[in-house]
């Protein structure tokens, strides 16, 4: 098998098993054994996905603020805990526990009580998802700091660069393929998290839109809800792979010969 | 110590263990100005350990060692040090990665990255200011390591098999360069190979060292004046001293 035939066939693949789900999606709402109003039909849904728009426009505005100010503070406190856990072997071992503790923590279980403790406004929103998204960049960034090439920290220290220096031409850069990776999961998380905070109260939001359509049994308006999360947290990801290119010009131009 | 005494760089009576383990023990050596000396000897004869007290990443337990009769011991960023690998940072272009040790000594970003790209035609590096070390031929970064080297250096470099990694007609381009490039520049170098064609070729005396724990067991002066012949390798000359370093190891 030729290799453009293989490119061919690895790029046809997802695409025709997403047609394939959604005629089999069409075809079971078809046969009308399922009532409309416990499984829309695709159509149903692309119909309401498309009046429904301008509405879940304006939640989703409300959603993603809450996802971005979250996500940001996420990275903020991750890069802080790292740094200084890589920096100082006793909080390492302190600490490590206590994160991975407190991912398992269920969000669902959580949200609640920070909804009792800061009301309704967006503020436990926002502490849900930096919740969620702080731990992927910090074990990434932790990841990434002890990966580091020892000998470059050698070549570093005999031209006389001190700690500062060693992290901020080694440690930092070295680690950015490590921070990105957990940055592209921490953005999906931080939709999905700032949605599920919305669950519980609150006036706006794609999450509050959600209970609402729920509530009306208004399904064809849930999937449209979902699907357009989806999208959104896809375009996150995207966002992500578009920075980590700019960063990270070197990857994008490395020739791989040894 | 005398007056007219030219040694850059002494070290004296250095030992160093570890976990119990003698590494190396009293090595005495010495370089002078503008010489290239090589070190040869098995693996794990301790050569890259004496390196690492050299330029001051290890503290030897015993000894000292001496820059310009400055005492340096367990102090780096005196004495410059390439390590086996090129350890070019893959995430720098050339430019900036030659410019670093001039950036670490406190010198702004702009006037190192100068001063550093100043140099690319005598090293050779001409066009690859904005390149990334992963689109080079291993040559090429191992030539712009060797100026990274000569710019973190006060003059005085320690170059750890700095040849190996390379084939060997790449190898044989490299040393005629590298001899070209150490007649302009102003560099007393100590380099460690295994290759003792390599060693003889280029150095202007060879220590050799053997035995666990290592220790200097031998010395040859290199009496053939540089530019040496093309052919040097291949000479009566030549041979004569393989011959006695080889009975040496």
């Amino acid at each position: 098998m030729t290799r453009k035939y293989q490119s061919i066939i690895d790029k046809i693949a997802p695409v025709a098993a997403l047609v394939f789900f959604v005629l089999l999606w069409a075809a079971v709402c078809g046969f009308g054994n399922v009532p409309s109003y416990m499984l829309p039909s695709p159509a149903e849904v692309i119909k309401a996905f498309i009046s429904d728009f301008p509405v879940m426009m304006s939640h989703s505005a409300v959603t993603l603020f809450e996802a971005a100010a979250g996500l940001l503070t996420g990275i903020l406190l991750a890069f802080l805990t790292a740094t200084l856990m890589d920096r100082f072997g006793f909080l390492y071992k302190a600490v490590y526990p206590l994160l991975v503790i407190s991912q398992t923590i269920p969000t669902i279980a959580i949200a609640p009580i920070l909804v009792l403790w800061m009301g309704f406004g967006m503020a436990p929103k926002i502490a849900l998802v930096v919740l969620t998204t702080f731990f992927p960049i910090t074990v990434s960034l932790l990841d990434g700091y002890r990966s580091v090439d020892p000998d470059a920290v050698s070549l570093l220290r005999s031209m006389g660069a001190g700690r500062v220096r060693i992290f901020r031409y080694i440690k930092l850069p070295s680690s950015l393929s490590h921070f990105f990776a957990g940055l592209k999961v921490s953005a999906s998380y931080s939709v999905v998290g700032a949605v599920i905070a919305e669950w519980l109260g609150g006036f706006e939001g794609l999450g509050v839109y959600m209970t609402r359509v729920r509530k009306a049994y208004s399904f064809d308006k849930m999937f449209a809800v979902i699907i357009l999360i989806i999208i959104i947290s896809l375009l996150l990801m995207c966002l992500v792979s578009l920075i980590r290119k700019a960063a990270m010009p070197w990857e994008r131009k490395g020739v791989k010969n040894k | 110590m005398n007056i007219w005494d030219n040694n850059v760089l002494t070290a004296e009576s250095i030992s160093k263990s570890f976990d119990g383990t003698v590494i190396i023990k009293d090595i005495d050596i010495y370089l002078k100005e503008n010489e290239i000396v090589s070190l040869v000897g098995q693996s794990g004869a301790g050569k890259t350990t004496l390196f690492n007290v050299l330029s001051g990443l290890y503290m030897p337990d015993s000894g000292f060692v001496k820059l310009n009769g400055q005492d340096i011991t367990g102090k780096p960023g005196k004495v410059s040090y390439m390590l086996q690998k090129d350890l070019l940072l893959p995430y720098m272009t050339i430019a900036d990665n030659t410019a670093l040790p001039l950036i670490i000594k406190g010198e702004k970003k702009k006037t190192a990255r100068e001063k550093a790209v100043s140099l690319f035609s005598k090293f050779g590096l001409e066009g690859c200011e904005k390149k990334y070390p992963s689109q080079l031929s291993g040559g090429m970064r191992q030539r712009a390591a060797l100026l990274r080297t000569y710019l973190a250096s006060d003059g005085i470099a320690l170059l750890d098999e700095p040849f190996s990694a390379l084939d060997t007609l790449t190898k044989t381009s490299m040393h005629k360069w590298y001899l070209s490039v150490m007649e302009q520049i102003q560099l007393s170098t100590i380099f460690i190979t295994h290759d003792i064609d390599e060693a003889i070729l280029l150095s202007d005396r060879i220590y050799i060292m053997s035995g666990k724990p290592g220790t200097i067991t031998g010395e040859i002066v290199i009496e053939t004046p540089k530019p040496r012949p093309v052919n040097f390798n291949l000479t009566e000359e030549f041979l004569n001293y393989k011959r006695r370093l080889v009975e040496m190891l």
